[in-house]
C-alpha cells in the first residue's frame, strides 16, 4: 500500500482504521486495483514514475463523515484530496495533486436539497451530477433549466469550483457566477455557511449571494481552503422559445467589426445565448456543429485548388485565398447566434441584429431553427442538447474514434488561456500560438476561433494529445509550459487547467512579486495550518511543501 | 417580564437547535445515472438497467453517442455498433474495459459503478453468446 508522504505505514494503518469506523469499511478503498481508479484517466504521465496516484479513497456519505474524515486527517496530518464527482477530464480528472494524497470521493453525497421553480434555484450535494439534477426537475415537471457543461457528466459543484461554463444565457453561463450561498466543511472540521446563509434560519441564502461583510465564496473554487459540501445554482425558467440565426461575412477582416457588433448586441442583451464563431472557408465548424462534422455529415473536403491555397495561407490567409472565397461566395467567417425569450422578441431581435451586422459589408444571414418549447423527443435529436440545458456526453466525440477520425487518442489536455474579446486579438492570437507551436515542434492547426462561454472575453481550448508514447506525452508537456510562457508574454492568462501546469500557469500571475499567490498562501496557513486540504491545488502548498515546490 | 424572557430562552433554544441542525443531511437522494430519464427495468434482462445507467449515453443507438460511432468505424459493419447486439463479448472483457478505459472513455470509480453494477452489465452484455 503506497503511504502519504511523511507518514510512518503504522500511523498510516491507524488512521485508515478510523476512516473506516467513519464513514463504513466498505467506502474506504486500500486496494491496489480499486485507488488506481483515482488516477487521471487522460494523464500526461502515463507510465512514468511522476503520474499523480492516490494512497487511498475514503467515501462519506454526508456532511457529519466529511467533518470527522477532516478531523482524522488533520490528527495525522494526512495530505486528503476532495473531489465531487471527480470527472473533470482534460483538467485532471480525480487524481491528487501531491501524490500519496487520500481522495476524499464525495460521489455518494447525492442529494438535491431543494428545487425551488418560482425563484429559480436548486441547493445540491457534491455527488449531484448535472444528469441527476435534469433529471429531478424533469420528473417533477418544474419548469427550469441547468446551464450544462459539456460534456454533463460531472457534478455542479464539481463544475463550478473549478469555474466551468456552459450555453444558455450569459448570466448562468458561468457556473461559479451563477452559484448562490455554499455550504464548506473548513480543515478544523468547522462548517461555514456563506453569503445570507450564515445567518441562522436564512430564508434567502439561494436568493441573495453576498450576505453581510466580506464575500468569500470566490476562495473556495480553484483552492484549496475548504470542503465544499453543499451549493445553491440560480437556474434558468424555461424560455417560451429559442430562435437562432447565423451571419455570414465575406472577408477575413470582417472579423474585427463582425466582433464589435457581436460585443454590443450581447452586452445590450440583444443576443442573449452564447455565441458560436465558425469558418466555412478554413473548414472550422461552430461548436453546435461539432459532431455533426465528426460523423462525416459536414462540408465535403476542399477541393485541390481550394486544398493548395489553404496550405500556402499564413495564419488562415492569404489574399490569393480571400480572392478564392468571393469568387466563389464561400464566406470566411460564420457566427451564429442564439435567442431564448417570446417568439415575437426572438424575432425582433435578430432582425435588429441583422441590421446592425449590415454593417458589414456584403454580409450575408440565414434563419436557422426556431422552436416553441420544450423541444419535441423529435426537436430533442436533432439539437446540440446543452443548448437547451440537456445534459448530453456527446462532444467525446472530440478525440474518439470515428469515419473522420481513424487514430483516437488516449485523452486530452486542454490548454485554455483567456484573450481579449476582440478580432484583433484572434489574430494576434492566432500570430503567436501558431508561431510558438512550429518553434515547440507541435501540430499546429492553420487558425483557430476562440469560444464565447464568457461575456466579456474570449477563450482558446486547444487540445493538447496524450498519447501511450512516453516521449511524446514529454515533448508535449514541454511545448504546454512554453506556451503557457509565450501566452503570459502577451498578457494572456489560462483560466483552469490540469495538476501537471498549476504551479507554473500560478506563476504567470505573478504582479507585484507575486503577491496574489502570497496572499493565497498567508491564508492557507491560516485556516489551514497543517496543510491537510488538496496540497499543491492551483499552486497554492502548504507552508511545509512551499519550499520543495518552488 | 418573566414571561418575555422564557419566551426569549424558548426563541433561543429554537435557533440553537435550528443551527445545530446544519450537519443533518437532508434532501432526495438521486441515485447516479448518466441518462436525461429515469431507466425502468420492467420486463427487461438482468443487467438492462444499470446498462442503460452507466453505458447507453455513448453506446446507445442514434446520432451523437460516440461510443457507437467510435465501435462503427472500427468494425466497419463486422460486429454490430452496438455494445447490447454483440455476441463475442466476455464478462472478463466488459470488466477490463470498464475498469481501464480505452482510447478517450475512461476508467470508472467503484463509487460511480460498484462491483455489483459491473457484474450485471456484463452479464447482459453477454446474454446473447452462443454457450
Amino acid at each position: 500500500m503506497k503511504v502519504p508522504p511523511g507518514l510512518s505505514p503504522s500511523d498510516f494503518a491507524r488512521a485508515i482504521s478510523a476512516f473506516e469506523l467513519a464513514v463504513g469499511k466498505q467506502w474506504v478503498f486500500t486496494a491496489e486495483e480499486d485507488v488506481a481508479l483515482y488516477r487521471d484517466p487522460y494523464s500526461p504521465f502515463l507510465g512514468e514514475p511522476d503520474e499523480l496516484v492516490a494512497s487511498a479513497a475514503v467515501a462519506p456519505d454526508g456532511v457529519e463523515q466529511v467533518q470527522k474524515v477532516v478531523r482524522i486527517a488533520n490528527q495525522y496530518k494526512i495530505p486528503i484530496y476532495p473531489v465531487s464527482t471527480g470527472k473533470n477530464l482534460g483538467y485532471g480528472g480525480s487524481a491528487p495533486v501531491l501524490s500519496g494524497s487520500v481522495v476524499l470521493d464525495l460521489k455518494r453525497m447525492n442529494r438535491v436539497i431543494e428545487v425551488n421553480e418560482e425563484n429559480a434555484y436548486a441547493l445540491v450535494e457534491p455527488g449531484v451530477s448535472y444528469f441527476d439534477l435534469y433529471r429531478y426537475i424533469q420528473e417533477k415537471g418544474l419548469k427550469l433549466w441547468v446551464d450544462v457543461p459539456d460534456p454533463g457528466w460531472g457534478s455542479p459543484i464539481g463544475n463550478a469550483l473549478d469555474r466551468g461554463g456552459g450555453y444558455l444565457m450569459a448570466q448562468f453561463r458561468n457556473h461559479f457566477d451563477s452559484h448562490c450561498g455554499m455550504e464548506v466543511v473548513l480543515a478544523n472540521g468547522d462548517i461555514l455557511r456563506t453569503g445570507m446563509g450564515a445567518m441562522p434560519g436564512a430564508q434567502t441564502w439561494q436568493n441573495y449571494k453576498s450576505g453581510f461583510g466580506p464575500w468569500v465564496d470566490g476562495i473556495f473554487s480553484q483552492s484549496n481552503f475548504g470542503v465544499v459540501t453543499k451549493m445553491g445554482f440560480w437556474l434558468m425558467p424555461e424560455p417560451d422559445a429559442y430562435l437562432s440565426g447565423t451571419v455570414y461575412a465575406a472577408k477575413h477582416a470582417d472579423l474585427i467589426l463582425l466582433v464589435k457588433i457581436l460585443n454590443y448586441l450581447e452586452n445590450t442583451r440583444v443576443t442573449n445565448g452564447m455565441p458560436d464563431l465558425g469558418s466555412p472557408l478554413l473548414g472550422i465548424p461552430m461548436i453546435s456543429e461539432i459532431d455533426v462534422w465528426n460523423r462525416g455529415e459536414g462540408p465535403p473536403p476542399p477541393g485541390p485548388e481550394l486544398a493548395s491555397l489553404l496550405a500556402k495561407s499564413e495564419g488562415g490567409y492569404s489574399a490569393e485565398l480571400e480572392q478564392y472565397a468571393l469568387a466563389h461566395g464561400i464566406s470566411y467567417w460564420s457566427c451564429k447566434l442564439s435567442f431564448y425569450g417570446p417568439t415575437k422578441a426572438n424575432q425582433a431581435n435578430w432582425e435588429f441584429a441583422k441590421e446592425k451586422f449590415s454593417a458589414i459589408a456584403g454580409a450575408k444571414f440565414v434563419d436557422n431553427e426556431s422552436f416553441k418549447l420544450p423541444l419535441t423527443p423529435e426537436q430533442c435529436e436533432r439539437v446540440h442538447k446543452p443548448q437547451f440545458g440537456i445534459p448530453s456526453l456527446t462532444m467525446f466525440s472530440i478525440g474518439a474514434r470515428s469515419r473522420t477520425n481513424p487514430d483516437p487518442t488516449n485523452g486530452h489536455m486542454w490548454f485554455s488561456p483567456i484573450i481579449p474579446r476582440t478580432g484583433e486579438a484572434i489574430f494576434e492570437a492566432n500570430r503567436v500560438f501558431s508561431q510558438a507551436a512550429k518553434k515547440y515542434g507541435i501540430p499546429a492547426l492553420a487558425f483557430s476561433l476562440p469560444s464565447c462561454y464568457w461575456e466579456r472575453a474570449f477563450i482558446f481550448i486547444f487540445a493538447f494529445p496524450v498519447t501511450r508514447d512516453v516521449a511524446t506525452n514529454q515533448k508535449n508537456r514541454a511545448a504546454f509550459r512554453a506556451l503557457v510562457q509565450t501566452a503570459a508574454e502577451h498578457g494572456w492568462g489560462e483560466y483552469r487547467t490540469a495538476p501537471a501546469y498549476q504551479d507554473v500557469i500560478m506563476n504567470t500571475y505573478s504582479y507585484n512579486d507575486h503577491s496574489l499567490l502570497r496572499f493565497h498562501e498567508t491564508l492557507k496557513d491560516a485556516v489551514d495550518p497543517s496543510g491537510i486540504l488538496s496540497a499543491g491545488r492551483y499552486g497554492i502548498w502548504p507552508r511545509h511543501l512551499r519550499k520543495t515546490q518552488a | 417580564m418573566k414571561h418575555t424572557g422564557l419566551l426569549w430562552v424558548i426563541a433561543l433554544a429554537a435557533i440553537l437547535a435550528a443551527h445545530g441542525s446544519a450537519a443533518q443531511d437532508q434532501g432526495v437522494r438521486i441515485p447516479s445515472s448518466w441518462t436525461t430519464t429515469t431507466v425502468s427495468g420492467q420486463g427487461q434482462p438482468a443487467g438492462y438497467v444499470e446498462y442503460q445507467k452507466y453505458c447507453s449515453a455513448c453506446h446507445g443507438p442514434g446520432a451523437g453517442r460516440p461510443g457507437t460511432a467510435a465501435l462503427e468505424a472500427k468494425y466497419k459493419g463486422a460486429e454490430p455498433a452496438l455494445l447490447d447486439q454483440r455476441t463475442d463479448l466476455t464478462p472478463e472483457l466488459v470488466k477490463t474495459y470498464v475498469r481501464n478505459g480505452i482510447s478517450v472513455m475512461p476508467f470508472f470509480r467503484k463509487t460511480e459503478i460498484s462491483d455489483a453494477e459491473l457484474e450485471a452489465i456484463a452479464r447482459y452484455l453477454t446474454r446473447n453468446n452462443k454457450r
